[in-house]
């Protein structure tokens, strides 16, 4: 035999939690809502707004997937992570636009880095979560980021340079599946 | 009738969205029927709890505050 077909799963068959770390019997909900983001940009004040949202949306319940594609990857870049890349054009891209989480610039009134300097102390005094712990608390709450494969070949980057956690890398009709079968997507 | 706390959470000097971050955090810990409460300080929580509460299904039993801080109690579904 080449293959088998499964059978529909007989009624009163019980499938499989969609969302681990979330106990369906007891969150009081029919079904489970959904939420995808595509991370577009590599900006600080796109990033933290991902971030804020995708964590909020698991801490609601809500199955959340990122899927990370262009700019936006290089923030989800390992610490300390030299992007050796294939070629020249790779190395200075990556020289260009320092990767990682702590390295984010502003979309906007970036000055040469005075301005996301300015921001990361206005939000310790005033008490404002980084993008750092916010990616941390949303990795806990069951965020799934999943990379895009042709950034990762475009940019130069391998799955060992991303950090920890991060889903199986995918192509646009991963996202497309993503978008439509969800409640709400959102580009950023 | 009082109500048995379970767990209290100090959100206080937090600004979204951690107040709601913490207390998800501590209704994993708990078993359905039980209580948290959280003190804030962030105004934006007040609609924050409401909504949080009706996404997820814990009741949200109070909603108060003296001016200065904000007092919820909610019981996990």
């Amino acid at each position: 035999m080449i293959g088998t077909i499964d059978a529909p799963a007989p009624a009163g068959t019980r499938l499989p939690n969609p969302m681990p770390g979330v106990d369906l019997e007891t969150s009081g909900q029919t079904a489970v809502k959904e939420l995808v983001i595509v991370n577009w940009s590599g900006d600080l004040d796109r990033i933290w707004p991902v971030l804020i949202l995708s964590s909020t949306a698991a801490a609601s319940g809500v199955k959340t997937t990122v899927f990370v594609t262009f700019w936006g990857l290089l923030a989800f870049v390992r610490d300390g992570v030299r992007i050796t890349g294939e070629n020249w054009m790779q190395r200075m891209l990556a020289a260009m636009n320092r990767p990682g989480i702590d390295h984010l610039k502003l979309g906007k009134m970036n000055f040469l880095g005075m301005g996301p300097w300015m921001m990361g102390r206005l939000a310790r005094q005033y008490r404002v979560a980084s993008p750092r712990e916010l990616l941390e608390a949303a990795q806990a709450m069951g965020v799934e980021f999943i990379p895009c494969q042709m950034t990762m070949d475009l940019l130069g980057l391998k799955r060992s340079d991303l950090i920890d956690g991060m889903g199986d890398p995918a192509g646009a009709a991963t996202a497309i599946e993503l978008m439509t079968e969800a409640n709400a997507s959102l580009f950023i | 009738m009082t109500i048995q706390i379970t767990k209290q959470i100090d959100a206080r000097g937090l600004t979204c969205p951690m107040p709601i971050l913490k207390a998800a955090k501590a209704m994993k810990e708990l078993a359905s029927g039980e209580i948290v409460e959280v003190i804030a300080t962030d105004p934006g929580s007040v609609k924050d709890f409401a909504a949080w509460s009706r996404t997820t299904g814990h009741a949200l039993i109070e909603s108060s505050t003296d001016g200065a801080e904000f007092r919820f109690v909610l019981r996990k579904s």
